[in-house]
């Protein structure tokens, strides 16, 4: 299973804070996870400043995701 | 190299002490990071701070490690708060030991620009008109030297640019 989570306004627009994914055996891109994500939520996120994580580490949309990896999908953060 | 990311408040001075064991240090220089009263032309009620468990810490510990390698210091201390906050709270606290001031202010102005930039925070303002996600801010980002606009109530025409 690949473990997704969603931060912010994008857990809002979700309507959940997490989601699993079955993983095919060639795995993912995180863009392939995110069309996942928007087909079983029934919103669109593809933003030109969405920001995706992948097993905690800032990523491109086009990093690969293999099974029990965790992703994470947040709007561009406002800290400090 | 210290990093925190805690609900409850902090005492700046105080957890400067608790790093007395610094040693060879001749500066020492601290940022705190408040909660504004004001934003796009509306009071701020409270401000609700969420961040990605887990990712924040090792954020955190990614840009104290780049500012451990880039610049002369001893040490360094990061303290993040989140959940619900009121105007004026305490946010966030980057404290640098150096040898001499030069280093420790670049650093500390390195490490509190790059966590705004990289570490999973996000704020939420609760207005008198509802709630609503700050978004990223070019200034802010930037950390413009010569302040730079949001919009401020006629209420506080002294806070007009800010700089933090």
């Amino acid at each position: 299973m690949i473990h997704v989570k969603f931060f912010a306004s994008v857990r809002e627009r979700v309507g959940s804070a997490k989601m699993q994914l079955a993983c095919p055996p060639g795995g993912f891109t995180v863009e392939e996870v995110l069309t996942m994500v928007e087909g079983q939520a029934g919103t669109e996120l593809h933003d030109a400043h969405l920001l995706a994580a992948l097993n905690q580490q800032h990523v491109p949309l086009t990093a690969l995701v293999k099974d029990e990896d965790e992703v994470a999908f947040f709007p561009p953060v406002t800290g400090g | 190299m210290i990093v925190k990311v805690q609900k409850e408040d902090f005492d700046a001075s105080a957890a400067c002490a608790e790093m007395a064991t610094v040693s060879g240090a001749g500066a020492l220089v601290t940022f705190v990071g408040t909660v504004r009263d004001y934003s796009d032309a509306s009071d701020i009620l409270s401000m609700e701070i969420e961040h990605y468990p887990g990712m924040t810490e090792k954020e955190l510990e990614r840009v104290s490690m780049q500012a451990a390698k880039a610049y002369d210091i001893i040490d360094s201390l990061i303290i993040h708060r989140y959940g619900l906050l009121q105007p004026q709270d305490n946010i966030v606290l980057v404290a640098v030991w150096s040898r001499h001031r030069a280093a420790a202010f670049d650093a500390c102005r390195f490490l509190i620009d790059v966590l705004k930039s990289s570490a999973p925070f996000w704020k939420k303002e609760i207005t008198p008109q509802g709630s609503r996600w700050v978004t990223d801010c070019p200034g802010c980002r930037a950390g413009s030297r010569e302040g730079h606009r949001h919009s401020v109530p006629s209420a506080h025409p002294d806070q007009r640019l800010h700089s933090s």
